[in-house]
C-alpha cells in the first residue's frame, strides 16, 4: 500500500483552479520530484497536503488515514514535515532552540533533555554543530536552508515534502544539499521533492510528476520525462516542441 | 533560576513597607502592586504571544463590578474577589476563541471594542450596577490604618501570585510555544504546535489575576464608577510600563511598573496642569531610546562586555 494519495486533488480561489484533479500515489522510502513551470500549482499541493488550504474536493491519504480537513499541527505530528521555499525560522532563537521546537511539540518529547538530544542529533546530521548557539537570525541563507531541514528531520517523519531546498543556492552549496538529501532518504525518509533545478531532480528523483495549470500532465522516470512532448511544450513552447518533434520523428 | 530568587526577596522586602508608618508610601506601594499584576498579566500576551492586546480594561472592570455586585450581596470579600478572577478569565477564554484568529492590528482593534461593549452594557444596566452614578461598596469595621494593610498586602500577594505564573509560562513549554507563535505563527503551526489552544491560554492567563485586581481595588477605594474601571488608561498603563521594562521578559514588567510609578508620581507633582503632556513626552523619548526595554538594553550592555571580554 502507499504511504500517500492524493485522489482528485483539486484546489479552487475563486474562478481560479489552481490545482485541477490531481491523483498521485507514492511508496514508502520514494524520492519523488514535483515540477513544473512557476505557477503551475506545486507549492499549493504541498500545502494541501500539510493542511495550509483544505482541497476544494478530493483527498490525501497518509498511511490510511485522510489528511484533508485537519489542521497543519495535527498533520505535523502523524509525521508529515515540510520545508518552505521561503525559509521560516524564528529569528530571535538560536539554532538548538529552533530544532528543539518540532522536537517537542511535533515529535512529542518527554522532557527538555529529550528534546535537546533530538535536536542535537539532527543538527550533527545536517553539520550545523559548530552553529548550534548562533541566532537563526544570523545565519548565510545556505546554513538556514539546512536549519530547515534540520527542523523537519526533528519531527521524525516518514514523509518529508521539500519546497524549493535548493532555490537560491550556488552549486557548491547545492552539491552539499544534494548529498543531505540523499542521507535523509537513506534513513527510509519518503522524500516529495519539488525543484526547478532539473539537474537536482534528475539525479535525486526515482519518479518525476510535472504538473502544468493545475494539471498533471505527465508521470514517469525522469528518462521518460525529458522526452515527453507535453512536457517540452510546457516549458519551452509549441513551437520549439514542433520543431523538436520534426528533427526526432522516432521519439 | 537566580533572578527570579532575587526578585521574591524584593518582593519580601516591600512587604515591610507597613513598618515606616507613612500612609502615603503605602498607597503608592499598593498602586505598585496593582500596577505590577496588570502589567505582568499583559506581558503573557502581549510580550510572549506578540499578540498586542487592549482588553486590560475590560478584564479589570469586569472584575470590579463583580466584586462589587458581589459584596454587596454578602459575599465575604476574598470569595467576591476570586470569583471575580475566575469570571473575567471565562470570559477571555470566550472572546478569546472568536477573536485570537485576528493579526496585528486588526485583533488590537477587536480587543479594544471589548471594553467599550462592557462600559456601555455596565451603564445600562442600572438595576445591576446602578448605571452611571455608580456602586458603593458595604464599609469595613476596620481602623483606617489596618485596611490600608490588608489592601497593600493583598494586592502584593495578587502580585506575587502573577510573579510565580509568569515565572511558570517563561520557564515551561507554554512560554517556549508562546516564543515560537510571536516570531513565526504559520512556522509555529508546521512544527506541531497547537497555536489557537495556545493564544486562548494565554489571553486566559492574562486576565484571571487582573479581573482579581479589579474586584480588589473596588474594595479598596469603596466606590466604582463606569468610565473609572474601564478607563483607556488601564489598558494602556501596563503596556507602556511592560514596554519600559522589557516586552517578554520575566522581571520587565515589574522593573516597568516600578519606574513608571515614580516618574508618574514625580511629573504629577511638578507638572501638574500639563502632566499628561510631560508624560507622553517621556513614553515617546523612552520607546525611542529603549526599543528592548530596561531589561533588553542591561543584558545587551552585559552580552556587549561578555564578547569583549572573550576576546582580550
Amino acid at each position: 500500500m502507499s504511504i500517500l494519495e492524493l485522489k482528485g486533488l483539486t484546489q479552487r480561489f475563486g474562478g481560479l483552479i489552481a490545482v485541477n484533479d490531481v491523483d498521485l500515489s507514492v511508496e514508502a522510502g520514494e524520492i519523488v520530484g514535483l515540477i513544473g513551470p512557476n505557477g503551475a500549482g506545486k507549492t499549493t499541493v504541498v500545502n494541501l497536503i500539510t493542511g495550509v488550504f483544505k482541497p476544494s474536493s478530493g483527498t490525501v491519504t497518509f498511511k490510511g488515514r485522510r489528511l484533508d480537513g485537519l489542521k497543519p499541527y495535527q498533520i505535523s505530528r502523524m509525521g508529515v514535515a515540510r520545508t518552505y521555499q521561503v525559509v521560516q525560522p524564528f529569528p530571535e532563537m538560536s539554532v538548538l532552540e529552533n530544532v528543539m521546537a518540532p522536537a517537542i511539540f511535533a515529535a512529542g518529547a518527554s522532557s527538555k533533555a529529550e528534546a535537546m538530544r533530538a535536536a542535537d542529533e539532527a543538527i550533527d546530521f545536517l553539520g550545523l554543530k559548530d552553529l548550534r548557539d548562533t541566532l537563526a537570525s544570523e545565519l548565510t541563507l545556505a546554513e538556514r536552508k539546512r536549519l530547515e531541514l534540520a527542523k523537519s528531520l526533528a519531527m521524525k517523519p516518514e514523509v518529508l515534502l521539500l519546497d524549493e531546498v535548493n532555490a537560491g543556492l550556488n552549486p557548491a552549496e547545492i552539491e552539499i544539499a544534494l548529498e543531505m538529501i540523499r542521507a535523509i532518504a537513506a534513513r527510509g525518509v519518503t522524500i516529495i521533492l519539488i525543484e526547478h533545478l532539473m539537474k537536482v531532480v534528475m539525479s535525486l528523483c526515482s519518479r518525476i510528476v510535472v504538473l502544468h495549470h493545475g494539471a498533471k500532465i505527465a508521470e514517469g522516470k525522469p528518462d521518460e520525462i525529458t522526452k515527453n512532448e507535453k512536457v517540452i511544450q510546457a516549458y519551452l513552447g509549441n513551437r520549439y516542441a514542433k520543431a523538436n518533434a520534426a528533427e526526432k520523428p522516432n521519439v | 533560576m537566580k533572578r527570579p530568587v532575587i526578585a521574591l526577596i524584593a518582593f519580601a522586602i516591600i512587604a515591610c513597607l507597613p513598618l515606616l508608618g507613612d500612609n502615603y508610601l503605602l498607597r503608592l506601594g499598593t498602586m505598585f502592586a496593582m500596577y505590577a499584576v496588570l502589567a505582568q498579566s499583559w506581558n503573557i500576551i502581549g510580550g510572549y504571544a506578540g499578540y498586542p492586546s487592549f482588553a486590560t480594561a475590560a478584564f479589570f472592570g469586569l472584575g470590579a463590578y463583580t466584586g462589587a455586585i458581589l459584596q454587596g450581596l454578602g459575599w465575604p470579600m476574598p470569595l467576591a474577589w476570586v470569583a471575580a478572577g475566575l469570571l473575567a478569565a471565562v470570559f477571555a477564554g470566550a472572546m478569546g476563541s472568536a477573536i485570537l484568529h485576528l493579526k496585528g492590528h486588526y485583533f488590537a482593534i477587536a480587543s479594544l471594542v471589548l471594553a467599550e461593549v462592557l462600559l456601555e452594557v455596565t451603564t445600562s444596566w442600572t438595576s445591576l450596577t446602578g448605571g452611571g452614578m455608580g456602586l458603593n461598596l458595604p464599609i469595613i469595621r476596620m481602623s483606617i490604618a489596618a485596611q490600608a494593610r490588608l489592601f497593600f498586602w493583598s494586592m502584593l500577594g495578587l502580585a506575587v501570585l502573577t510573579f510565580l505564573m509568569s515565572w511558570y509560562v517563561s520557564a515551561g513549554r507554554i512560554g517556549f510555544a508562546l516564543r515560537c507563535i510571536r516570531q513565526n505563527e504559520d512556522a509555529s503551526s508546521m512544527v506541531g504546535i497547537n497555536t489557537t489552544r495556545y493564544k486562548v491560554v494565554a489571553f486566559v492567563m492574562s486576565s484571571l489575576f487582573v479581573g482579581a485586581a479589579g474586584a480588589l481595588y473596588a474594595s479598596w477605594v469603596f466606590y466604582i464608577e463606569p468610565p473609572d474601571v474601564y478607563s483607556v488608561m488601564t489598558t494602556i498603563r501596563p503596556i507602556v510600563m511592560t514596554m519600559l521594562g522589557g516586552a517578554g521578559t520575566l522581571l520587565g514588567p515589574v522593573i516597568g511598573s516600578a519606574i513608571f510609578l515614580v516618574i508618574e508620581e514625580v511629573v504629577w507633582r511638578n507638572f501638574l496642569s500639563v502632566h499628561a503632556a510631560v508624560l507622553g513626552i517621556l513614553i515617546v523619548g523612552l520607546i525611542f531610546y529603549l526599543p528592548n526595554g530596561i531589561v533588553g538594553a542591561v543584558a545587551r550592555r552585559f552580552r556587549k562586555r561578555g564578547a569583549e571580554n572573550g576576546e582580550t
